[in-house]
Parts: C-alpha cells; sequence; structure tokens
C-alpha cells in the first residue's frame, strides 16, 4: 500500500525533501486558507454560539420547538437531573436560575428546573442570524453601493483616460513628448501617502470632499496605467493606423474602433488591478468621507471595530460579504491577476 | 457593454473630429493626453508643491493664506532630539516613536518575507503534485483588503478567541495578545508577511523559472550535491531578482498603514504606530491639526522613498542590460 501512495508521477518512490516539501505546503494550507475559513465559519454562529468559549469548530444552533399554545418556538433542553432527567423539554421562560421548561406532549403543565440541570439540545446548522441582523440594523446596502459605485465608475474612468493617453504617447510623435513620459515616471515616485494634506486642500476647492467624486478622481489617472497600456500598444503596428486613414477614420475612430479592441489584453489587466485598488483602498476614503452615508465597506468595517467591546457578530458577517465579491470575481481570473500583479509591480 | 460604449463614443467623435481639423492630427495628441494630463497635475504635481508651502507654514489653518510663514521651523521641531537612538529625549516623541517603530518594522517584515517567500518560492518550483492550487493558497491573501486582513487576524487573536483557546486546551497561560506592546509589535509582522508574502513568491517563482535548465543538468553530470547546487547555482543567478524584491518590500513597508490601523489602531499606546499614521493622525484625526508637521514628516518620507526608488530604477535598469 505504501510503494503505491507514495509513488510520484515518475515511478520514483519520493524522497525525504519531497515529504518536507508537502509538510511545508500543508502547513502553509492551514495557514492561509485556515483564518479565513474561520471567520466565514464563525460569521455563521449565533450570537450565544460566539460567546461560548472554548469556541467550538463548527456552528452549532439550538433546536428550536413549536408547542400548542405558545405563538413562537421555544427552546429545547434535555433536563439532566431530578424527576425529568433524561427528557427533552422545551423552556418557556427563565426566571433568575431557574427555568419554566413544559414537555412537548403536555404543554399545560409548567415544571421548574435548576438552569444548571438542563443542557441545550444542539445540532449543526449555519445560522444566517447575523446576516439578518446586518441588513436590518446598519445599513449594509448604503455601504455596499458606495464601494461599487466607486470601484465600477472609478475603473471605467481609469481606463478610459489611461488608454486616452497611452495612445497619445505611443501613436503619436509631437514635441513634448518626452518631458510628458518623464513627468509620469516622476509620478511613480510619489504615492498619494505623502501629499495627504495639500491632496485634501485641493480636493476640498474642488468641492468634492465628502463626495464619492472626491475619492474616486484623484487616483483615476494612474502612472501604472498608463505604462501597462502604453507598451501594449507600441506592439500595434503603424500600417493598421494608416489603412485606417485613408479611409478617411477620423484619429478618435482609430483609438476607439482600433486601438482599444485590439489592446484588450492589457486593458484587462488594468481593469482587474483597477478593481482591485478601489474596492480595497483604505487611506484616502478614509480622509475623504466624512458623512456614515458615505463610507465604503471598507471604512465602515473599520468603524465597527471598537477599542474594547466590538460587535463581533455584525462585523464578522459584514467582513464575509466585503471579500465575497473580490474573492468570486477572482476565482475565475487567477491567471491574469497573477500575471497583471507580477507584471507592474502591484501598484 | 459594447451598446453603452458605442453611442458614446459616437458622440465624443463629433467634437474630436472637429478638433482634429482645427488642430491637424499631431497636435490632437495634446487633447488625447488633457483629461490624465489634468488629473495628474491637480491630484499629483499640484500636491507635491503645495506639499513645501505647507511644511513651511504654521497654525492649524487648512487654507494656505491663513497660515504664517515659519520656515524650517517644522522640520527642526521634529528633527529636535538629544539623542536619535531615544525618542524620550525628543521634541515630538510620537514622531521618533513612530520612526523607530517603522525601522524596526522594515527590517523584521522585509527579513521575514524574503526568508518565507523564497522558501515557498523553492519549493514551488519543485516537481510537486497540484502546484497551481498551493500556488493560489500562498497568493490568495494579497487579494484581499487590508481591513479584511486585519479583522481575521483580529478575531483569532481576541482574548477568548481560537489561538488563546488552543493554548489553553495544551495547558499554556493565555495571553491578551494585542494588549501586549510587544506582541501587538510582532502579530503586526507577521500579519503584514502573511498579507504580502504570495506576491514575492510570485516574483521569486518567475526569477527561478527564468534560470536555464542545461545549468542544473551541467551541475547533475558532475553529481554536485543539492546544496551546492543551490549555493552555486541558484542563489548567485536569483540575486538580481532577490534584490528587487527587497527594494520593493522596502518601498512597500515604508508606506504601511493600512492594515496596522485596522489591526492595532496604532496601540496599545504608540506601540504600533508607524510614520504613515503619524502623518494621518496629525493633519486628520486629532485636533489641532498640525498641517505643518505633518507635511514636513511626509516630506521626509517622500525623501527616502524617491532615494530608494531611484535604486529600484537602477537596478532593474542594470538587470536589464545584462
Amino acid at each position: 500500500m505504501t510503494p503505491f501512495l507514495t509513488r510520484t508521477r515518475g515511478r520514483q518512490r519520493l524522497h525525504w525533501t519531497d515529504w518536507l516539501a508537502y509538510a511545508y505546503l500543508c502547513l502553509g494550507v492551514l495557514l492561509m486558507f485556515g483564518p479565513v475559513l474561520w471567520l466565514v465559519i464563525s460569521s455563521f454562529k449565533t450570537e450565544r454560539e460566539l460567546q461560548h468559549y472554548p469556541p467550538r469548530l463548527l456552528p452549532y444552533v439550538q433546536k428550536m420547538e413549536k408547542v400548542p399554545g405558545y405563538s413562537d418556538p421555544l427552546p429545547v433542553f434535555k433536563v439532566t437531573a431530578g424527576p425529568l432527567a433524561g427528557q427533552e423539554v422545551a423552556q418557556v421562560r427563565r426566571i433568575g436560575i431557574v427555568s419554566q421548561v413544559v414537555r412537548p406532549d403536555a404543554p399545560q403543565t409548567i415544571v421548574k428546573v435548576p438552569i444548571k440541570d438542563r443542557k441545550p439540545v444542539e445540532h449543526v446548522a449555519l445560522a444566517t442570524s447575523n446576516y439578518a441582523k446586518l441588513f436590518k440594523r446598519f445599513n449594509f446596502f448604503q455601504f455596499f453601493y458606495n464601494s461599487t459605485f466607486i470601484t465600477v465608475v472609478a475603473t471605467i474612468i481609469t481606463l478610459l483616460i489611461n488608454s486616452m493617453a497611452a495612445f497619445a504617447l505611443s501613436k503619436y510623435d509631437f514635441r513634448g513628448r518626452g518631458t510628458v513620459m518623464a513627468l509620469i515616471i516622476g509620478t511613480l515616485m510619489i504615492p498619494p501617502t505623502v501629499v495627504l494634506v495639500p491632496l485634501f486642500l485641493i480636493v476640498r476647492d474642488f468641492g468634492m470632499i465628502d463626495t464619492l467624486w472626491g475619492v474616486i478622481i484623484p487616483g483615476a489617472a494612474t502612472p501604472t496605467g498608463v505604462f501597462l497600456l502604453r507598451q501594449y500598444m507600441l506592439t500595434i503596428p503603424d500600417e493598421i493606423l494608416d489603412a485606417a486613414r485613408m479611409d478617411k477614420a477620423s484619429e478618435w475612430k482609430i483609438y476607439w474602433r482600433i486601438i482599444l479592441p485590439l489592446s484588450a489584453p492589457a486593458l484587462a489587466v488594468l481593469a482587474i488591478l483597477s478593481i482591485m485598488w478601489r474596492w480595497n483602498d483604505f487611506l484616502w476614503p478614509l480622509i475623504a468621507l466624512q458623512r456614515q452615508e458615505h463610507f465604503t465597506l471598507q471604512l465602515a468595517l473599520n468603524s465597527f471595530r471598537g477599542e474594547f467591546n466590538t460587535d463581533w457578530a455584525s462585523l464578522l458577517a459584514m467582513t464575509v460579504l466585503t471579500l465575497v465579491p473580490i474573492v468570486a470575481v477572482f476565482a475565475f481570473l487567477q491567471k491574469y491577476i497573477a500575471t497583471g500583479i507580477a507584471s507592474t509591480g502591484g501598484k | 457593454m459594447l451598446k453603452l460604449i458605442t453611442p458614446f463614443m459616437q458622440i465624443v467623435d463629433v467634437p474630436m473630429r472637429a478638433l482634429q481639423g482645427l488642430l491637424g492630427p499631431r497636435r490632437l495628441a495634446w487633447v488625447f493626453l488633457l483629461p490624465n494630463l489634468f488629473v495628474f497635475g491637480f491630484f499629483t504635481f499640484l500636491p507635491v508643491i503645495l506639499n513645501f508651502f505647507y511644511a513651511t507654514t504654521g497654525s492649524d489653518h487648512i487654507l494656505l493664506q491663513d497660515r504664517p510663514f515659519v520656515g524650517m521651523t517644522n522640520f527642526g521641531q521634529l528633527m529636535n532630539c538629544q539623542s536619535y537612538l531615544d525618542p524620550n529625549t525628543c521634541q515630538i516623541d510620537v514622531f521618533w516613536r513612530a520612526v523607530h517603530n517603522t525601522l524596526w518594522f522594515i527590517v523584521l517584515q522585509v527579513g521575514f518575507m524574503v526568508v518565507f517567500s523564497m522558501i515557498t518560492a523553492l519549493i514551488l518550483n519543485r516537481k510537486i503534485r497540484a502546484r497551481g492550487f498551493f500556488r493560489a493558497v500562498f497568493f490568495f491573501p494579497v487579494l484581499l483588503s487590508p481591513v479584511v486582513v486585519a479583522l481575521v487576524w483580529k478575531w483569532i487573536l481576541q482574548d477568548q478567541g481560537a489561538l488563546n483557546a488552543v493554548l489553553d486546551y495544551l495547558g499554556y497561560p493565555t495571553v491578551n495578545w494585542l494588549l501586549s506592546p510587544t506582541w501587538a509589535f510582532a502579530w503586526s509582522i507577521f500579519l503584514s508577511v502573511w498579507f504580502h508574502m504570495g506576491f514575492y513568491t510570485l516574483i521569486l517563482l518567475a526569477g527561478l523559472q527564468a534560470i536555464p535548465r542545461d545549468v542544473y543538468e551541467a551541475a547533475a553530470m558532475d553529481a554536485a550535491s543539492p546544496w551546492r547546487v543551490f549555493r552555486k547555482i541558484t542563489l548567485p543567478l536569483l540575486m538580481p531578482t532577490m534584490v528587487v524584491v527587497m527594494v520593493l518590500a522596502l518601498i512597500k513597508g515604508v508606506q504601511t498603514f493600512d492594515e496596522i490601523y485596522a489591526f492595532t489602531g496604532g496601540g496599545p499606546g504608540s506601540a504600533t504606530t508607524l510614520v504613515i499614521q503619524y502623518i494621518y493622525q496629525n493633519g486628520f484625526s486629532a485636533a489641532p491639526r498640525l498641517f505643518g508637521l505633518a507635511s514636513a514628516a511626509s516630506i521626509l518620507v517622500a525623501i527616502v522613498l524617491v532615494a530608494l526608488t531611484a535604486v529600484q530604477l537602477w537596478i532593474t535598469r542594470r538587470n536589464a542590460n545584462g
């Protein structure tokens, strides 16, 4: 059996270093996936279960039973001592350390059981109460809308103006092209983190502080995007453009009928990067957005994080809903993202 | 999607055609550049220049005309230390504590990052099963948002969290991780490495795969030991990629803010306050808003970043030239 299991494709036995490699990788899976999985599982636990220490791996839900004569379903307990020992009962109410219970088959007679003599009857199930509460108590859809609006609009604007600039820089020979290129290279060195104060003043002067546009516009012209697109457009042969000019196509038409479709792969990479930057963006929105109704998901998550008491039930559900869209989109595009990020240095 | 774009593009075509007739196709290039240059100009170049005005003026007014000129006072205050090694002797001790934290943070973070992404890349470069899956596993945290990453680990490290439960189960004393300055700092580095490691692993993996096969075949002919092959072939041939990884990690390390701020809020006390958080707090979160100090500090950070980027460009160019 062992030789069968340990045989590799090359029909050789695994070397001890292979075992070490697989051990490392499995540890990696545990360490990289585990925490996120734990968060997702936790978000499906009831608030009571979240208080449970030590935490249990799977989400448990207490069995509820509909008892005639009571409008709401009642929680079910198993009695561990006393005359009812071993029986399942439904709790009507709890007063201090005494719980008033009924037997489901005899709902009229209320029996008193000390709370230490009863144990909840539980089964594994996903509780959606945290999500329900999130939608009811917090303006989740507003945050979701803000994040989506910023991500979508900013990505469209970024693609449009960066591809226009890349077109000009790759297909026209004009005076000052070198200067413009040098200026754009220069901006690579200046991340927004070092110009926060004056950027705040300028965005304020444009009347865009505390608006979604104040988040969208300042980062729309990315040097990375211009570079990526320009490098790609340089590979498009000029003859195609000249042929179109022969047919009296306007320059704008050449741009959007020829250049844009031919640069689709590069545009896709930039779109993916832009979606990722915008959806996950934190520091500038934190400064530019002030009222809660303008918060993005990231800001809302951060504002729920209290110093000492955190409403983990809502926070966990919201974290899951924040990471789901990006993970879902990128599960399908993994290959492109990896190459895109590797080829541009991530920013 | 195309149905939405086409009418828009056709509408834009009308004024663009008119402009083309007016300017000629060559000068039309500037029209294509205009929106981008507008955004760059107002939101990148102008702020860089204005930053110097803020850094040389005082008071908590945001409008420049209300701010009195103070010369180099802000820089003087920031740099006023009896000993740069001890933040307590500095006039603005929080800034120097943040500088010290950032230095320790980047040294340790970049160190661990390079070591672990190197090990991971070497293992992923072997002939292993399900390589694509394992590569994705190490890469996926890169896609998460900093706030999500911070919350994922906060949930595990909280007082009644999973880690303490495991320690409890094994019979070890539990620790209130994020209330201890040392532990909070250590976990901040861990979290940052966990978050960004996949990105550097990917770059190193590409570097490893670019090493020509025949070099290894020659080594196999000479029956060189694996360790010797690693030291004499892999490591030297991978060195250029390693240097790029280190410089990139340094540049990003200096700018770290999001995940640590969402993780610890800079605390306990100022144990995990980094330089960017100092700038943010001075300019935007705590009153009085000392924009001058924030700007002066950000210029100091910018100088470091420009130097690091220059090194990076120089190395990439040298690598490209062979």
